[in-house]
C-alpha cells in the first residue's frame, strides 16, 4: 500500500515537484484557515458555490482562467530557462515534455477557452437586454464541470504524472503501447470532463442569443460581441463533438484494450490526427472570435464611433467559422497526401485571409474620423493590429504547404501561433476584462499600473517570439528540449523577453489587487460612455440586470437611449421578476463526475462505477426538482434601482 | 502558368531582393534560406516571394495604422473638423479591400500548387538520372537508412551522391517521426503500416544535419543523424567498403536495435528490410508484437543519457 502511493500514485524524485507539492499543501491551509478564521464557509456556498447568476459564473470563469495563466506561464517560463542556453541542466527530456504539453493543454482549454466564456457570461446577457441565461442551472454545471476538468488535469503533476504526448496527443506515442503510463488517461478524462460543460455552454448561448433579446433587436442590430458570441456558439456545438467522440474513443483504447488509433489491431493512428483537427482547427476560432468582438466593442467606444462596416464584420465572422472546418488538413501537409489534396487545403487556408483582412481594414476604418482615447483597454486592442497582422500573414505563408514542409514542427510555427494567440486572444481578453472590469466589480482597474503592464506585456512579447521565426528557418524543431550552440543568441533574447512578458502579467495581477483597493467606486453604470446595453444598467448590476427592458433601434441601443433620454428604469412599467433559485447540485454533481473521472484515469472501477451512478441519481434528483424559481416583488426592484441610481436613501 | 509564375516573380524582385539582401545579411546561417539542393532552393524561392509579398501587406496596415492613431488621437488643442460619428462605412472601399486579398491569394495560390506538384517527383534539373532508393526507417530514437540495391544499411548517418536525386521511403516501427534536412528540402512523416516518398537533392559536397522533426518522446532532441554528400566516386568507395568489411545485420541484432534508446552510428552489409518492412500493413505491429508490454517500460530515456547502445 505504503509502496504504491510512494512509487506509483505520487510524484517523487524531483526537487521542483517536491515543491509544488508543499506549495500546493501549503496553499490549501492557508485558504481553509481563512476561510473559516473569517467564518466565510457560508458566504461562499451561498454566494458563489451554489450560484445560477451569469454575472457571477462569468467573474469564477475569469478568475480560474487567470489562475490556470499563472500555471501556463511558469511552465512557459520553465521551459524558456531551459532553452536559454546549449546544454542546460533545469529540466531534464521527461520533465520537459511534461511541461510544454500542459503548456499546451493549459493555456488552449483552461485558459483561452474559459477567459472567453467569463466574458460571454459577463457580457452577452447584459448586451441583448436579457435577465439571465436561457438555461441557468446548466450554465452553473458547464463552469463546474470545466472547473473540476482543469482541477482534475492539475493534480497530474503531483498524482500519478503528466501526460507527455503533447497536446496534440498524437497516436501511436499517446496509445497503450508506447504510453502504457497512466498519465495520458488525464488528459484523456480532463478534456472529456470539461468538454462536456463547454459543449452545454455553446447550447446555451445559442438558446439564449436567439431567444431572450430585448423587444425590437434584430439578429443584424445585435452588438458584435454578442454576434462573436453566437456564431462561437455554433462553432462549439458543431466542433466539440468531434474532440468528445475522439477522446472516448481514445479512452476506450487506452483503459478497455480496443483498437481504434492502436498500432497493432488493425487501429488507424491517423484518424485520431484527423478528428483531433477536425475539432483543433475549429477551435482556434472558438478562442479568436470572440477576441474580435472584444476588439470591436473597444475600438468602437475608444475611438467614439459606430463600427465600420457592421454588416460586413458579421459576414466576415460567419465566412471564418465556415472556412475554420475546411482546413484542417494543413495541420499535417507532411503527412503524405497528395498534390491535391495539398493544394486544395492551401488554399481554402489562405482563404482565411480575406475575411480576417476585411476585418482587419474595417478596425481601421472604425478609427477613421474617430477621436481617439488610449484607454487601457484601447491600448490592448489597439496593440492587437500590428501584431495580429504579423501572426496573419505568417498564417498564410504556413498555408503554402509547399513551404510549409520547412516551416512544419519548427519554431516559425510556434512563433506564428503565439502571435496569433497572445496577440489576438489574450489582448482580446485583457481588453474585455478591463473593460468590463467596471460593470463587474464597481471601480475600474488603475489606468497608470495598467499601462506599465500593458508595455511590460507588448514588448515582452516581441521580444519573446520574433526571433522564434527566424530560429525556426535555422532549422530549430518544436519540443526539442535542448538546443544546439549556432541556436544559442537568439534563444537567450526570447528567454529574456519571456521574463519580461512575465513581469507584465504579474503587474497585471498586481492591478487587481490595487485596484480593489484605492480605484474610486464606479457609480454612474456607464464607464467608458458607452454603447450597448450593458451599460445602460446600474453599477453594481442587480441581480435581475434590468428593472424594465428598452426596445432596441440599432445595434447600438444604449447610445440610442442617451440621445432620447431613455432610460432602463420605467416605474410605471414595473413588474415582478421572474429569477431561478441557486443551486448546489451543479458542484456537487461535477464533483461526483470528478471522482468518477479519476477513478478511470487510475483504472480503480469500485471508484468510477460508483460515481458515474451518482451522476445518474443526480440527473434523477434534478428531473424531480419543481423548483421553478421565484419572483422579486415589485417593492424591492424600487428599492434596489432607487438606491443605485441615487435618487433616494 | 508557367508565364504567369515568372511575372509575379519579376514583379516582386526589386523588394525580393532587399528582403533577400536584409536576411541574409543580418543572419546568414538561416539554414533554410541557405539552400543545398533544388528542393530546398524551390522552397527558398516560394518562401521569399511570400515574404515579400506579405511585406508589402504589413506595411500597408502599419501605415494605416499609425496613421490612424496619430491623426484622430484626442489632443489638447482638438477641434470637431474632422470627427464624424456617424460615418459607418464605404462600400467602395469595403469592395476593394475584400478584392485585393483575393488577388494576394491568387496570386500565392499559383506558384504553391506548381511547386506542390513538382515536389511530387525527382527535380527536374536531373531527371536523366534514375533516383537513389534509401528506405528511412525509424523507431525510438533511431534512423535506420537502408539501401535496397547497395544491399547495405547504415544507422544514424547517411552518404549520398552529389547531383543525384534521392528517393526516400518513409516509414517508422513505432511513434510517427518525420525525415528533415533542412539544407536540402523540407519534411515528410514516417509512420507505421504506410510508405510516404520524399525526394531530396545536394548540389554540392558537404556535410548537412538532418533530424526527426516530429515530438517523439525522451530521446526527441537525440534522434539526429548527419548526411554527408560526396562525389560519386567517393560514394561508390564508401558503399562498396561497407559491403565488403560491415556485419550483417542479423534479424537477432535488429531486434535488439528495436528497443527504445539511443544509438551509435553503425553500418551494416545487409538491410533490415529482409525480415521486415515497416512501410507495408504487415509490418506495423511488428515492434509491438516483440516487446508488447514492456516496451513501455525502456521509454523514459533520463535526460537523453544513452540507450543500450550507447556502449557497443
Amino acid at each position: 500500500m505504503w509502496d504504491f502511493i510512494w512509487n506509483d500514485f505520487l510524484v517523487t524524485g524531483e526537487p521542483i515537484i517536491y515543491g509544488a507539492m508543499a506549495s500546493i499543501v501549503l496553499a490549501t491551509v492557508g485558504i481553509v484557515f481563512v476561510l473559516t478564521y473569517f467564518k466565510l464557509w457560508k458566504w461562499l456556498w451561498d454566494e458563489y458555490l451554489t450560484t445560477v447568476d451569469h454575472k457571477k459564473i462569468g467573474i469564477m470563469y475569469i478568475i480560474a482562467a487567470l489562475a490556470m495563466l499563472f500555471r501556463g506561464g511558469v511552465d512557459a517560463l520553465m521551459m524558456r530557462t531551459q532553452l536559454a542556453l546549449p546544454n542546460m541542466n533545469f529540466l531534464n527530456s521527461v520533465h520537459y515534455n511534461e511541461i510544454f504539453t500542459t503548456h499546451g493543454t493549459v493555456m488552449i482549454l483552461f485558459m483561452a477557452m474559459p477567459f472567453i466564456i467569463g466574458l460571454m457570461n459577463v457580457a452577452v446577457p447584459l448586451q441583448i437586454g436579457a435577465r439571465d441565461v436561457a438555461f441557468p442551472f446548466l450554465n452553473a454545471f458547464s463552469f463546474w464541470t470545466f472547473f473540476f476538468g482543469a482541477m482534475l488535469f492539475n493534480i497530474s503533476f503531483v498524482i500519478g504524472g503528466s501526460p507527455s504526448a503533447g497536446w496534440t496527443s498524437y497516436v501511436p506515442m499517446a496509445g497503450p503501447e508506447l504510453s502504457p503510463e497512466i498519465n495520458q488517461n488525464y488528459y484523456l478524462l480532463a478534456l472529456q470532463l470539461s468538454g462536456i460543460g463547454t459543449l452545454a455552454t455553446g447550447i446555451n448561448f445559442l438558446v439564449t442569443i436567439l431567444r431572450m433579446r430585448a423587444p425590437g433587436m434584430t439578429l443584424m442590430k445585435m452588438p458584435i460581441f454578442t454576434w462573436s458570441a453566437l456564431i462561437t456558439s455554433i462553432i462549439i456545438i458543431f466542433a466539440f463533438p468531434i474532440l468528445t467522440i475522439a477522446l472516448a474513443l481514445m479512452t476506450l483504447d487506452r483503459i478497455f484494450g480496443t483498437h481504434f488509433f492502436t498500432l497493432a489491431g488493425e487501429g488507424m493512428p491517423m484518424m485520431w490526427a484527423n478528428l483531433f483537427w477536425l475539432w483543433g482547427h475549429p477551435e482556434v476560432y472558438i478562442v479568436i472570435l470572440p477576441a474580435f468582438g472584444v476588439f470591436s466593442e473597444v475600438i468602437s467606444t475608444f475611438a467614439r464611433k459606430q463600427l465600420f462596416g457592421y454588416k460586413a464584420m458579421v459576414y466576415a465572422m460567419c465566412v471564418i467559422a465556415g472556412l475554420s472546418f475546411v482546413v484542417w488538413v494543413h495541420h499535417f501537409f507532411t503527412m503524405g497526401a497528395g498534390a491535391g489534396v495539398n493544394s486544395l487545403f492551401s488554399i481554402t487556408t489562405m482563404l482565411i485571409a480575406v475575411p480576417t483582412g476585411i476585418k482587419i481594414f474595417n478596425w481601421l476604418g472604425t478609427m477613421y474620423k474617430g477621436r481617439i482615447r488610449f484607454n487601457v483597454p484601447m491600448l490592448w486592442a489597439l496593440a492587437f493590429i500590428p501584431n495580429f497582422t504579423i501572426g496573419g500573414v505568417t498564417g498564410v505563408m504556413l498555408g503554402m504547404a509547399s513551404a510549409d514542409y520547412q516551416y512544419h514542427n519548427t519554431y516559425f510555427l510556434i512563433a506564428h501561433f503565439h502571435y496569433v494567440l497572445i496577440a489576438g486572444t489574450l489582448f482580446g481578453m485583457f481588453a474585455g476584462l478591463t473593460y468590463w472590469y467596471p460593470k463587474m466589480f464597481g471601480h475600474k482597474m488603475n489606468e497608470k499600473i495598467g499601462k506599465i503592464s500593458f508595455w511590460f506585456t507588448v514588448i515582452g512579447f516581441n521580444i519573446t517570439f520574433l526571433p522564434q521565426f527566424f530560429l525556426g528557418l535555422m532549422g530549430m524543431p518544436r519540443r526539442t528540449y535542448t538546443i544546439e550552440p549556432e541556436w544559442m543568441p537568439l534563444n537567450l533574447l526570447s528567454t529574456a523577453g519571456a521574463f519580461i512578458l512575465a513581469t507584465g502579467f504579474v503587474i497585471f495581477t498586481f492591478n487587481i489587487y490595487y485596484s480593489a483597493r484605492y480605484e474610486p467606486r464606479e457609480k454612474t453604470g456607464d464607464a467608458w460612455d458607452g454603447r450597448s446595453l450593458e451599460w445602460a444598467t446600474t453599477t453594481p448590476v442587480p441581480h435581475y440586470n434590468f428593472a424594465t427592458i428598452p426596445y432596441v433601434n440599432s445595434h447600438e441601443a444604449y447610445w440610442d437611449m442617451k440621445e432620447t433620454g431613455a432610460t432602463t428604469y420605467d416605474e410605471s412599467k414595473l413588474e415582478p421578476i421572474h429569477m431561478p433559485s441557486y443551486k448546489g447540485l451543479p458542484i456537487i454533481m461535477s464533483a461526483i463526475m470528478f471522482m468518477a473521472s479519476f477513478g478511470l484515469v487510475w483504472h480503480w472501477f469500485w471508484l468510477a462505477i460508483p460515481g458515474l451512478l451518482g451522476v445518474i441519481i443526480c440527473m434523477v434528483i434534478r428531473s424531480f426538482d419543481f423548483d421553478e424559481g421565484y419572483h422579486v416583488p415589485i417593492d424591492e426592484i424600487k428599492r434596489t434601482e432607487e438606491q443605485a441610481r441615487g435618487r433616494k436613501e | 502558368m508557367k508565364n504567369l509564375v515568372s511575372w509575379f516573380k519579376r514583379l516582386f524582385m526589386v523588394p525580393g531582393l532587399f528582403a533577400l539582401l536584409l536576411v541574409a545579411s543580418g543572419c546568414s546561417g538561416i539554414t533554410v534560406l541557405d539552400p543545398k539542393g533544388p528542393v530546398a532552393r524551390t522552397q527558398q524561392e516560394l518562401i521569399i516571394f511570400s515574404i515579400t509579398l506579405m511585406s508589402v501587406i504589413v506595411i500597408v496596415v502599419f501605415v494605416l495604422f499609425f496613421y490612424m492613431i496619430i491623426r484622430f488621437r484626442e489632443r489638447p488643442n482638438w477641434t470637431d473638423k474632422d470627427y464624424d460619428p456617424h460615418q459607418h462605412g464605404n462600400t467602395t472601399l469595403e469592395i476593394i479591400w475584400t478584392v485585393i486579398p483575393f488577388i494576394i491569394v491568387a496570386a500565392l495560390s499559383v506558384p504553391t500548387v506548381t511547386s506542390l506538384y513538382a515536389l511530387e517527383s525527382p527535380p527536374e534539373e536531373t531527371n536523366d538520372q534514375e533516383p537513389l532508393v534509401i528506405h528511412a526507417d525509424t523507431s525510438n530514437w533511431k534512423w535506420y537508412f537502408s539501401y535496397p540495391e547497395q544491399d547495405i544499411e547504415t544507422v544514424n548517418y547517411l552518404h549520398i551522391p552529389e547531383n543525384r536525386p534521392i528517393e526516400f521511403k518513409l516509414a517508422s516501427a513505432d511513434s510517427m517521426t518525420a525525415l528533415w534536412i533542412p539544407a536540402l528540402g523540407g519534411q515528410k512523416y514516417n509512420m507505421a503500416g504506410m510508405q510516404n516518398t520524399l525526394y531530396l537533392q545536394a548540389d554540392e559536397e558537404g556535410e548537412f544535419a538532418g533530424r526527426n522533426a516530429n515530438y517523439n518522446g525522451s530521446g526527441f532532441a537525440e534522434h539526429t543523424f548527419t548526411v554527408t554528400s560526396e562525389s560519386e566516386e567517393e560514394f561508390n568507395q564508401w558503399v562498396s567498403d561497407v559491403q565488403n568489411n560491415a556485419p550483417e545485420m542479423t534479424k537477432d541484432r535488429f531486434d535488439q536495435y528495436l528497443e527504445p534508446g539511443l544509438a551509435q552510428e553503425a553500418e551494416y552489409s545487409s538491410t533490415h528490410l529482409e525480415y521486415v518492412d515497416f512501410g507495408m500493413n504487415s509490418g506495423r505491429s511488428y515492434i509491438t508484437d516483440l516487446y508488447g508490454g514492456n516496451l513501455g517500460e525502456q521509454l523514459h530515456l533520463e535526460g537523453g543519457e544513452g540507450g543500450p547502445w550507447e556502449e557497443e
